[in-house]
């Protein structure tokens, strides 16, 4: 809201300079957001003497002024018939730029060159006179700025207001929390009442059908106006504050919006029907044209404001071009009502307008204040546009608002605010903003809440007014007393923070993207139809169509990021994601979240260093990352087994496991499919993962357990076994953990790979494995020969059972 | 004669550190010190001097040899050691290989640095649903349908009454609604507002916080924040709040920080006014107390809630929101 320091002086007597006001308005809530000079534009406008007139040799109506700006002389070409030797006028130097879009430069008129220009009022708006040049007092210094000689020092205040302090929305309202802050007397405006003749009630009435919606409709009526433009201090009010002067009538209901808060509306009288109102919800489709000339449907529940026959304007919204004051209007009925906030707003939203009325009624206007604010209009329409008040006021206010009363606890307010103010200092805080306070007892305080303060129902509601009155800069800063109990970190977030550790600790690095895509990123992943993740959540008011559903998936994100980098010369790139899916569950469902983890690794597996040439990332090195972070995390019952063909969509077949934790699919690795990187504009291999953290952390965190240190020595036996190709390590290892099951002797600790090899001399379609078992006992040394027999028996099961080959 | 003893010793030296194995030190040690060393023959041949200077020769000549042996047997006992064999240096100022070195979001390193100072402090880490139903995110938190308030975020909605949170607010009533007073708890998370330009993006971080107890004050809010900043920023670092207004707060208040640009002065990133807005908080609206089932005459409470981002920029000079969230390679890895 804007707020013009000149005029709000005409409300309280500020006497302290805009900076301080600023920042003490601020400091009590009303935040300042700027403050800007409203004469700014007059900065090069100096006063000048006309020293010397001459005619211009070619021009008759022209004249050559030789102008005093203090420092020196300047030659202006002026065309005003007012100007004469020794008259003092405004000089506008070249570089102003004046309000009407003209930029003041040198120029050249008819030959002779002109060096600034001496201006009429209006051309500088300052006043309506266009007719010559504005006359300066002689007693003013040629070359003092304007801005100085006229004490121009208005400036426009950008007051930020939170939407519970509508009582703010008016010069007034702001008067009032001055006056509280520098401690001088509020001026309200004095209203007199002009004579009146006739009677209201016999020319016209109010009807309101839905009391709920429309508490309070007050109407005056006023004959034989001349409707014109208004007179320029009221136009040059208006302008202080960004509204645009219309004519007397409608700057009259504006002009007193701006100063008591109360939105008002004028009427043609003679447009309305059977010249009365009636307060109504809008018929079913009810189509209207609005002041501004479009036609809306209306919502069925919009309060409408009609006359005996149609809708004239929508109530607390906008009026109607049906019954808008035109130039020759003569009867005005001036209505000033009290409106459904609900109501209101949800007519503003449905129509998509957001007046200046709207704007105050849907966060509640004053209901004491309607008709002081309808009188107060009255008053200026009939100074400003002649014409005579009809005697009377209809005020039809079915549902009259209850005062409130609150009980205040001196001991609460400063137990809740941490001060400990006595009840005096409460009592001056309250009543500086016109509570009015009486005192029950020495604890018990009752205020009166002015009926301008929509916003106050609750004793915790006046503590604040207290705390922001006193300062809450002065209330002193304590440490709470803080009880011991606290709970252990959830696992949740344990596994979360040790998973981005880790893969720190990795050389990933952590990156976050947005948690929308776009709608076609399944497709864009090779999604089934039937996928899971194709259950999108939509957002109905997205940013863009890049961000329109919420994912499902973290690798359109890690993709994006890998196309950004690839296109910025980073070919090399290990990041990581930690963060939530949505899986759609239906209408009006909220979504499942699921923690996700993944990883993305392309390029090298090294940068280039001296060390060696690099080498390119493959399938391993990624689930290496992955076996080290499930272990890391103590995950067990982990097994990774091919992922079958028709189940890869966006990784390639036969370079993709699915990790299965307890017999969950809990994610899987591969290498991407060339037309999902295609797709992403990301084209070199890129290997990924995919570890759904929700399954982990709902796992059993399984408390660890010391293993002790073995007393024996162990040892080793090296096999290698050809096979056929498709037989997989993971079968030849839980073969042989499933052939000691079955034996006495506990005895292979450990199994592992040693190689895989495949090429000459092993036959087309087998490949040779290196196996490398370690058997340890923790109750004697073994022999040779027993390690041997135990060694015969497992290898002699994996043989048979992979009808393997020894090497030759 | 003092000449050539000096001159004995320098040759002794010189000879020894080139010497680049046991032998050698062994040989050079029997022809300086040994019984027909030249040093031993030095002190026998003393006597052919004339008599006055044999005391100060015979002196400089012992010195001279003490010294000499102490130096061949360190030499040889580092050659003994392994110490001495210089042989096969490398380049040791070449780079060594590097060890894998990945690198947190600066969201998360800020992020976890406000929740361990809270986490000090006693305040346990909660999290929530970031598709929030509308009575989480903005009835329970007196927000009500057709609220003038509703306007201060702009919301996405999924549905009439399924919304990506606007706040990590919403958490405070999922645990109100889980636990008895006491609670402190701190709540980071995701959040999303309809806004995307230079100085919003729709998806941002939040921290919210909250304490219930029996009379907590507003000046104990204070307290905490003020704690908080000086933890984060620095123990000098002033702040000031200021009345506003939050529906789910009264008194409700927001915190700005004398700037850490310009200590006040006035600059481009505090918009000449010498303060940044830092975080929103007040004590708990009896409201949201009644929504959740407290006992509003016996407990009281503060709320706070902070945008990371905001402390992010502000801690590491981040000049452009958007990098947070385009992944850029440079950026990430220099957190």
């Amino acid at each position: 809201m804007k707020i013009s320091t000149q005029w709000l002086n005409q409300y309280v007597s500020v006497g302290i300079p805009v900076s301080e006001l600023a920042d003490k308005l601020t400091m009590a809530g009303l935040e300042v957001e700027g403050a800007v000079k409203r004469y700014g534009y007059l900065e090069s406008v100096l006063v000048g003497s006309i020293t010397e007139i001459r005619k211009h040799p070619n021009a008759d109506h022209l004249k050559l002024c030789d102008v005093n700006i203090g420092d020196r002389s300047i030659l202006v070409v002026c065309g005003a018939p007012n100007a004469r030797k020794g008259m003092k006028a405004p000089c506008a130097l070249p570089g102003t730029f004046l309000p009407a879009g003209r930029a003041i430069q040198k120029t050249t008129i008819r030959d002779i060159p002109s060096e600034g220009m001496l201006c009429s009022e209006a051309e500088l708006s300052l006043g309506p006179d266009a007719s010559g040049l504005m006359v300066l007092d002689p007693q003013l210094a040629e070359g003092l700025p304007l801005i100085e000689a006229l004490h121009l020092t208005d400036t426009i205040l950008e007051i930020g207001l939170t939407p519970n302090r509508p009582d703010c929305l008016s010069f007034i309202g702001i008067a009032r929390e001055v006056s509280a802050i520098v401690h001088q007397p509020l001026k309200f405006p004095e209203i007199k009442m002009p004579q009146a003749s006739g009677r209201i009630d016999e020319l016209t009435s109010v009807t309101i059908q839905n009391p709920d919606l429309c508490p309070r409709y007050a109407a005056r009526l006023i004959t034989g106006v001349t409707v014109a433009p208004s007179p320029f201090w009221l136009q040059d009010r208006l302008l202080s504050v960004d509204l645009k002067p219309i004519n007397n009538i409608v700057d009259v209901t504006n002009f007193v919006m701006m100063e008591m808060g109360q939105p008002l509306h004028a009427f043609d009288f003679d447009q309305l029907a059977e010249n009365r109102i009636v307060v109504r919800t809008a018929g079913h489709n009810e189509t209207f044209t609005t002041l501004d000339g479009k036609e809306r449907r209306m919502a069925d529940e919009t309060l409408m404001i009609c006359d005996g026959q149609r809708p004239v304007a929508v109530a607390g919204v906008m009026g109607g071009q049906n019954s808008e004051i035109q130039k020759i209007t003569t009867r005005v009925l001036l209505e000033s009502a009290c409106f459904n906030p609900v109501s209101i707003r949800k007519t503003a939203k449905h129509l998509g307008l957001n007046t200046d009325a709207s704007h105050r009624f849907e966060r509640g206007v004053d209901p004491a204040g309607t008709v002081i604010a309808l009188n107060r209009a009255a008053q200026l329409i009939v100074e400003l546009a002649g014409g005579v008040l009809v005697d009377g006021i209809i005020d039809a206010h079915p549902v009259p608002t209850p005062v409130r009363r609150i009980d205040l606890s001196i001991t609460d307010t400063n137990r809740r605010l941490g001060t400990m103010l006595d009840q005096p200092e409460i009592i001056r805080c309250l009543e500086s903003v016109e509570f009015q306070v009486t005192a029950r007892d020495s604890e018990i305080l009752t205020a009166t809440v002015p009926s301008f303060r929509v916003d106050v129902s609750r004793p915790e509601d006046l503590m604040e007014e207290v705390a922001r009155l006193w300062g809450y800069n002065n209330i002193q800063t304590t440490i709470p007393k803080i009880s011991p109990a606290t709970r252990p970190i959830s696992r949740a977030i344990e596994i979360k923070d040790k998973i981005r550790d880790r893969m720190a600790g990795y050389g990933f690095s952590e990156s976050i993207s947005y948690s929308f895509i776009s709608k076609n990123a399944c497709d864009l992943l090779n999604l089934p139809e039937n996928d899971e993740r194709r259950k999108l959540l939509h957002v109905l008011n997205p940013i863009s169509e890049d961000h329109a559903v919420m994912r499902t998936s973290l690798l359109p994100g890690l993709l994006t990021a890998m196309h950004y980098n690839l296109s910025r010369q980073s070919r090399n790139l290990k990041i990581f994601e930690l963060g939530k899916i949505f899986i759609g569950r239906g209408q009006d469902q909220q979504p499942e979240e699921i923690e996700t983890l993944a990883g993305l690794w392309t390029g090298m597996r090294f940068d280039q260093t001296w060390h060696g040439k690099p080498i390119s990332c493959d399938f391993y090195d990624i689930k290496g990352i992955l076996e080290n972070l499930l272990a890391s995390l103590e995950i067990t019952g982990l097994s990774y087994s091919p992922m079958p063909a028709p189940s890869c969509h966006y990784t390639r077949p036969g370079h993709t496991a699915q990790i299965i934790c307890n017999g969950v699919p809990a994610g899987l690795i591969g290498e991407t499919a060339p037309a999902v990187l295609a797709s992403f504009d990301a084209k070199q291999p890129a290997f990924i993962f995919e570890l759904n953290v929700s399954t982990l952390i709902s796992l059993p965190s399984g408390a660890k357990m010391f293993a002790p240190i073995p007393k024996f020595p162990s040892t080793g036996r090296d096999i290698t076994l050809i096979v056929d190709n498709h037989i997989q390590a993971s079968d030849i290892i839980n073969k042989a953990k499933s052939l000691q099951e079955n034996l006495p002797e506990k005895w292979m600790e450990h199994i592992s790979i040693l190689d895989v090899y495949s090429g000459q001399p092993i036959p087309p379609g087998k490949k040779s494995i290196s196996l490398r078992i370690t058997y340890r006992s923790f109750t004697e040394t073994l022999a040779d020969q027993m390690v041997n027999r135990i060694h015969h028996q497992l290898t002699g099961g994996i043989i048979q059972e992979f009808n393997a080959a020894l090497p030759a | 004669m003092e000449n050539r003893i000096e001159q004995i010793e320098a040759e002794a030296l010189a000879s020894l550190s080139n010497a680049s194995d046991m032998e050698q030190i062994k040989s050079l040690s029997v022809k300086y010190l040994g019984r027909k060393g030249l040093v031993t023959l030095f002190l026998r041949n003393i006597s052919e001097l004339p008599v006055e200077e044999r005391p100060e020769a015979g002196k400089q000549a012992n010195i001279t040899k003490k010294r000499l042996e102490a130096v061949f047997e360190e030499a040889a006992k580092r050659m003994a050691a392994g110490l001495s064999d210089n042989s096969g240096a490398i380049d040791v100022t070449l780079p060594g290989r590097p060890a894998a070195q990945g690198s947190l979001h600066p969201i998360t390193t800020t992020t976890r640095r406000i929740c361990s100072i809270f986490a000090r402090m006693g305040f346990d880490i909660a999290e929530g649903p970031e598709v929030e139903s509308d009575y989480y995110n903005f009835e329970a938190l007196n927000i009500p349908k057709n609220h003038p308030a509703r306007d201060m975020q702009d919301t996405f909605y999924v549905s009439e009454n399924i919304v990506l949170r606007t706040h990590t607010s919403p958490i405070q009533v999922h645990v109100m609604e889980q636990n008895a007073p006491p609670i402190r708890i701190v709540a980071p998370g995701k959040v999303y507002r309809c806004d995307s330009d230079l100085t919003h993006t729709p998806m941002f971080h939040q921290v919210e916080g909250l304490l219930v107890d029996e009379a907590v004050s507003f000046g104990d809010l204070k307290g905490i924040l003020e704690s908080l900043a000086h933890q984060i920023f620095d123990e000098h670092i002033r702040l000031r709040f200021r009345p506003s207004f939050f529906p789910f707060t009264e008194p409700s208040a927001e915190v700005d920080i004398l700037c850490v640009m310009c200590r006040g002065k006035g600059c481009k990133v505090c918009s000449q006014t010498g303060w940044l807005e830092v975080m929103g908080c007040g004590m708990v609206h009896p409201a949201v107390f009644e929504n959740v089932g407290y006992n509003t005459r016996k407990y009281s409470g503060f709320a706070f809630g902070m945008g990371v981002e905001r402390l992010a920029m502000l801690k590491y000079g981040i000049n452009d929101l958007r990098m947070f969230f385009e992944s850029d390679q440079r950026f990430l890895r220099q957190f």
